[in-house]
């Protein structure tokens, strides 16, 4: 056992775990963040991409040793103030989502490609990075749409505020 | 329609608890006490069992128990059943072989399940799985269905000889389909392989079950279509506990393509083994389990005839087909090739003779079942894949041979039981060549070539049947239960009200598009109305989710429903407002007195109902309102897809350059729903024709796909975005005329992808998936 001590949605956190305990089931199962999913074993399907220190990573192909001292954010840290986050909003406009199963990571995915490029995402791009997350239900297509919706949103919210 | 009524693009009020991380899933759940369970599974395709060595698991740290299935038969759990019953041809009924939840015996595919661990976490269970020894005697094994049907092959189960379940024919007599194809002008004959597939949702299955030793009470949570069904299977079949002793609740699903239909196993375990160990037992499957176990669709392989005369019009179809069904019998298995697929082999043509045999086969491999679509995509893609070889063969436009032989006055009766009650196909085949620009692909081709490349385009044009189904007729055809809905609407005291209803959304939207119906309805807001569904103590009774069945039978029972409700809310209000019943219209959230000033508001129609202080004399309080509504036919869906690809001849690869839908969904509640379920199932199609396959080791029956490192799924960048539209006639037998879309877009794209391909490589030799290596090959093969 290893204690591990990282800050989660802003707030610090700590446990004793095993260390062979995954990110992903510290999350889950330690703190009863079930927003973010497993739904492969072998790190293709991106259910569970969370941010840690800003950057998208599968949290299950991490160890949650690995996580101490970081910050972590999951979906259920994403949105502010009872406003949905962009990216968010987004897949709901666009219908981006059925299931909502892989839709976590999707999002989270999501949110970490449009910090990389800003604007000037397009559709083959958008597509290209989503290589490792996978939708069963939406043929990607609206999940494209909304990324792309919420990227030019989100560069004209920030030229508005420049 | 208003803006959240009725066709109103309303953006789905579940999403938001799906996006910020608050959907609730089976494995989400936790109960004070919970432990968990892996399964021992085997790692052979066919052997006996001669023993189970549990003693060194049942001493490692964590373990609360080992449990094997001679203690679940001497508990009397019953065998896992196939619910819809197929005679052969000579009248015999088909061959079930038993299956049982633990396997005791004989193993018969690589996972089938054979101990159980519990244990106080996930990882010591599994670790504690590990050590169980099983001595098995290993056997041939069989995974290939056509060879399982040859003499001299392993036998699996000794209720069916030969490996045979069922030899079963369908249409006209087998002699005159002979005769008018040893008349025509032509025939087309092809041999057609349906490829095997992992349906994939997302979420892997899960359940846990719960066992109130107080309350001699069972609670299961678990991943299913239909909880009414696994309740009702699991009480009257598999002896866990009778109905009323057994609560079954299917929360959130992630997702489920068929695959989630069936009960299996897993859930039964939970609940045995948390009454023998006496604590709350929950199981997740990973994925390899998800890929070894959760039961497989397609697996045909097939020979067509299609005969055509002089003036090319379809003379006669014939159709031999072999369905693999793996090792055991699933729950609805038996009713796929036969009631799902061969009734649909008339397509949108006019098919004056039709003869279809099918037979049923066990291999060593996971139980094979409805996976999106179930049977209709075999059908259509034998069909569509058969008429655009014949246009070749005959040298004429794909798009003509098919207007020539188009179904074009209603009713219809097809030689193979459907009767269509309406549909334009000229209609969605223009609508599709037009958004396609067909007349335009000569010159994109000539361009193409220009840059070394191989342009091709394809079309199809497929029909389905859903809304499954009238009670009577498919209670005649062999099924166990009937296919009605149930939907209760319960008015609250304050006007807000509640939708209950035996349907299960996992991806659908029914809590927008249902609470739509209502909104039209009233003239309410839908967030004042809330759906109620996947629960066996909230929801009486219901058939569930699959076959594209909830908008045309589980909301014609909430239409139902919701009729009886206006009435009683009518006479309340008439008489609060001292007028004519006949006069009052409820609109907008008020009841008014048609042509006065009148009006009382929707919430002081429903407090009256329940403060039943001034109700018309005789009248109980209350408003709510039940209704069953069973269909008096299917539903026949129906469009035309074209594909159009091109492909690198050095490399094999295809890239879908574009892809159109033009459907006929009959009427639609929410456009952007619909338009997302076709999205879907065209990507789910041209997974099939281009990506996905299930592959087992011939030899050693070893699944060698069991990974996403190992089996294609299609990811974002395989897919291009699609162009999709409607051109609707309604369904005349449902009370919204409806008709169904959830499955359109698996069926009609593999043919559509499959054609393109095939014409812009000039061969037709070439099965699905057509990946690179085949694609490549079978262009050289041409040149």
């Amino acid at each position: 056992m290893t204690k591990v001590t990282m800050t989660v949605n802003g707030r610090q956190v700590s446990g004793d775990v095993e260390d062979r305990t995954l990110l992903v089931h510290f999350i889950r199962d330690r703190l009863g963040l079930t927003g973010t999913h497993v739904g492969c074993d072998t790190s293709q399907c991106g259910a569970c991409v969370v941010h840690m220190d800003g950057k998208s990573i599968k949290s299950c192909s991490t160890l949650a040793v690995q996580a101490a001292g970081s910050s972590v954010t999951t979906i259920e840290g994403l949105a502010q103030g009872g406003e949905l986050h962009p990216v968010q909003a987004a897949f709901k406009a666009n219908h981006g989502l059925q299931c909502g199963f892989c839709t976590p990571g999707m999002v989270m995915a999501a949110v970490d490609m449009i910090n990389r490029y800003g604007g000037t995402l397009d559709e083959k791009t958008v597509r290209e990075n989503l290589e490792g997350n996978i939708c069963r239900c939406t043929g990607y297509h609206n999940i494209v749409k909304a990324i792309l919706a919420a990227a030019s949103d989100m560069s004209a919210g920030r030229q508005a505020a420049e | 329609m208003g803006v959240e009524g009725i066709g109103a693009r309303v953006a789905r009020k579940e999403d938001k608890r799906f996006l910020t991380g608050k959907g609730r899933y089976t494995d989400d759940m936790v109960v004070p006490g919970m432990k968990y369970a892996a399964f021992v599974r085997s790692p052979h395709a066919h052997a006996k069992i001669r023993g189970i060595d549990s003693s060194a698991a049942e001493g490692m740290p964590g373990v609360i128990g080992v449990l094997n299935g001679q203690q679940m038969l001497d508990d009397g759990i019953g065998n896992l059943i196939c619910g819809w019953m197929i005679h052969s041809k000579d009248g015999s009924p088909m061959k079930m072989g038993a299956w049982r939840p633990l396997a005791h015996e004989t193993v018969r595919y690589v996972g089938d399940a054979v101990a159980v661990v519990v244990a106080d976490s996930v990882g010591e269970a599994r670790d504690a799985a590990e050590a169980v020894v099983v001595d098995y005697e290993e056997l041939p094994a069989v995974t290939d269905a056509a060879t399982a049907l040859r003499g001299g092959q392993p036998q699996l189960h000794p209720e069916a000889g030969g490996n045979l379940i069922y030899d079963w024919a369908i249409g006209t007599a087998e002699a005159e389909t002979d005769a008018a194809i040893a008349a025509a002008a032509h025939v087309t004959e092809m041999t057609i392989v349906n490829n095997r597939l992992a349906p994939n949702p997302m979420e892997p299955r899960a359940a846990l079950g719960i066992y109130d030793v107080g309350e001699d009470h069972y609670t299961c949570y678990t991943t299913s279509q239909n909880p009414h069904v696994a309740r009702l299977v699991m009480s009257a079949f598999y002896n866990v506990a009778p109905e009323n002793k057994l609560r079954v609740i299917a929360p959130d699903v992630g997702g489920g393509f068929g695959s989630k239909i069936f009960i299996y196993p897993e859930e039964i375990v939970c609940l045995w083994a948390s009454r023998r160990t006496g604590v709350p037992v929950k199981w997740t499957s990973d994925r390899t389990e998800a890929f070894l176990t959760d039961a497989h669709g397609r697996d045909h392989l097939s020979t067509v005839k299609m005969a055509f005369d002089g003036d090319n019009r379809i003379t006669a179809l014939k159709v031999d087909t072999i369905a693999n069904f793996g090792a055991y019998m699933s729950l609805f298995s038996s009713a796929v090739p036969t009631y799902l697929y061969a009734t649909l082999l008339s397509g949108q043509y006019a098919i004056p003779a039709i003869h279809a045999n099918v037979r049923a086969v066990y291999t060593n491999t996971a139980p094979v079942d409805a996976y999106r679509g179930a049977g209709r995509p075999e059908a259509t893609y034998l069909l569509e894949r058969t008429i655009e070889t014949a246009a070749r063969e005959l040298g004429v436009s794909p798009a003509e041979l098919r207007r020539k032989n188009f179904i074009r006055s209603f009713p219809h009766q097809t030689p193979v039981i459907m009767n269509y009650d309406a549909g334009d196909y000229e209609a969605s085949l223009e609508a599709a060549m037009k958004e396609a620009d067909w007349a335009g692909f000569g010159a994109r081709k000539a361009q193409a070539e220009g840059r070394g490349m191989k342009r091709g385009i394809g079309m199809s044009c497929y029909i389905e049947a859903c809304g499954i189904a009238p009670s009577a007729a498919v209670g005649s055809l062999g099924a166990g239960v009937g296919l009605w809905e149930s939907a209760e609407v319960r008015v609250n005291a304050v006007g807000t009200i509640e939708v209950l209803t035996g349907s299960h959304s996992h991806g659908q939207g029914h809590e927008t598009t249902f609470a739509q119906l209502v909104a039209d309805r009233f003239g309410v807001p839908i967030d004042s109305v809330s759906i109620v569904h996947g629960d066996t103590d909230k929801v009486q009774m219901g058939m569930g989710t699959y076959g594209s069945r909830s908008g045309a039978v589980g909301m014609s029972a909430i239409v139902k429903a919701l009729d009886k409700v206006e009435a009683k809310a009518k006479k309340i209000a008439a008489h609060l407002m001292e007028a004519d019943e006949s006069d009052i219209v409820i609109e907008n959230g008020e009841a008014k007195v048609a042509g006065t000033d009148k009006t009382v508001p929707w919430f002081q129609v429903a407090l009256s109902a329940y403060t039943a202080h001034n109700l018309p004399a005789g009248m109980e309080p209350g408003l709510k309102e039940g209704a069953f509504y069973d269909p008096s036919n299917f539903t026949f869906p129906a469009g035309c897809y074209i594909c159009e690809v091109e492909i690198d001849p050095e490399t094999g690869k295809t890239e879908i350059v574009q892809f159109v839908a033009a459907d006929d969904f009959g009427n639609i509640i929410n456009p952007m729903i619909v338009e997302g379920q076709v999205h879907g199932g065209i990507a789910q199609g041209i997974g099939q024709a281009l990506l996905e396959g299930v592959h087992y080791d011939p030899q050693t029956g070893q699944l060698l796909t069991a990974s996403y490192m190992d089996y294609a799924m299609p990811r974002a960048d395989d897919l291009p975005s699609f162009k999709v539209s409607h051109q609707n006639t309604p369904c005349p037998n449902n009370p919204l005329g409806i008709k169904g879309c959830g499955e359109a877009g698996a069926i009609g794209s593999p043919p559509a992808l499959m054609n393109a391909i095939t014409d812009a490589i000039g061969n037709n030799d070439l099965t699905m998936p057509a990946t690179p290596q085949k694609v490549w090959a079978a262009a050289h093969a041409a040149q």
